[in-house]
């Protein structure tokens, strides 16, 4: 017989690597999840303002606004390391950030603010963490671009770089900001 | 072994079950104010993926989010909610990914239908075999080599 019966199970393992090399390579654990979120209204909240004791900070107040929603936390590592973009973010005048400090102590969050600077518009405080599941947040930092009609647009997932904003968060945002966003960089 | 030594075995590994029960459910306490309720929180925490440690449940997992969730689903069953409507909650906010069993839809149909295929081909390749293998053989009684050399 001719070496064709061996052509097929050679077909059938060449496939069978390539799917496990996939499975490897993107799989969910070095990968990132998507977020069912998008495309859908972003989860209602009012809870307490960490930076103006005694307000609270609500979605309703960001209505007909773009914003970032940013879910951080002082024990979060690779927060600190994103807090220089955000801080540039801020810089740009672009589009405000709106923090969400999750599971935090908040006068470790207050001085941390005071140390490194705060980029957030306003910063609402999940102490227990129950804010962050409305969020699908699975990590921190997490960043959601949320539209003026309140619907989620996009999410990162980890500290935001010079790239990420430059490819994936400004062209998502109209084209207004996003040329006053060239001229300050 | 001895048969002491096999009761210290016995005995050690009856220790080590026990330890490893209180142990999850030093993670998972009872919490639950009736029975029917607490069998449906162990299972529904069972169904759920850690989102952070992934290949454990809400039930097994220590960390914090974990644990936050588990408070999430205890809260939804103590306010009346069902176990289904629970699950939509979750996969609103996690995706599929989040449960163990994912439910038969159009995203996650390639994960249900991999294996039937595969077993298929499998199948077909096995008939082809042994058909070509009958074939040869009623073709020369003699040869009771099943290779095709």
């Amino acid at each position: 017989m001719s070496r064709s019966r061996f052509v097929l199970p050679l077909v059938i393992f060449a496939l069978l690597v390539v799917v496990l090399a996939i499975g490897i390579k993107d799989s969910p654990d070095k990968g990132l999840i998507p977020s069912p979120l998008i495309g859908k209204p972003a989860p209602a909240f009012s809870l307490p303002s960490l930076t103006e004791p005694g307000r609270r900070v609500s979605t309703a107040q960001f209505r007909g606004h773009w914003y970032l929603f940013n879910i951080w936390g002082t024990w979060c590592v690779e927060c600190h390391v994103e807090q220089a973009m955000l801080l540039k973010i801020k810089a740009s005048g672009v589009v405000p950030l709106v923090g969400l400090d999750w599971r935090d102590d908040p006068d470790d969050a207050l001085s941390y603010l005071k140390q490194d600077g705060d980029p957030y518009q306003s910063i609402a405080v999940d102490r227990d963490g129950s804010e962050a599941i409305m969020w699908g947040a699975y990590g921190a930092p997490e960043t959601f671009l949320v539209n003026p009609q309140g619907i989620v647009v996009y999410k990162y997932i980890g500290p935001i770089t010079e790239q990420a904003w430059e490819q994936q968060i400004l062209p998502r945002l109209p084209l207004a900001s996003t040329a006053a966003a060239g001229s300050s960089s | 072994m001895t048969r002491r030594t096999g009761h210290h075995l016995i005995a050690t590994l009856a220790a080590s079950l026990w330890l490893g029960a209180s142990a999850a459910y030093a993670i998972a306490p009872t919490q639950m104010p009736t029975p029917q309720l607490e069998a449906r929180y162990l299972n529904l925490i069972q169904g759920f993926r850690c989102m952070q440690c992934q290949d454990e449940s809400l039930a097994d997992s220590p960390v914090d989010l974990a644990a936050d969730m588990r408070r999430q689903i205890r809260d939804m069953l103590l306010a009346g909610k069902t176990d289904q409507q629970i699950r939509d909650f979750m996969v609103s906010r996690y995706g599929y990914f989040i449960l163990f069993k994912p439910p038969f839809v159009l995203q996650t149909a390639w994960l249900w239908l991999t294996p039937g295929v595969i077993l298929l081909g499998g199948t077909l390749v096995a008939v082809g075999v042994i058909r070509k293998r009958a074939a040869i053989a009623a073709t020369d009684p003699q040869d009771d080599d099943l290779t095709d050399g």
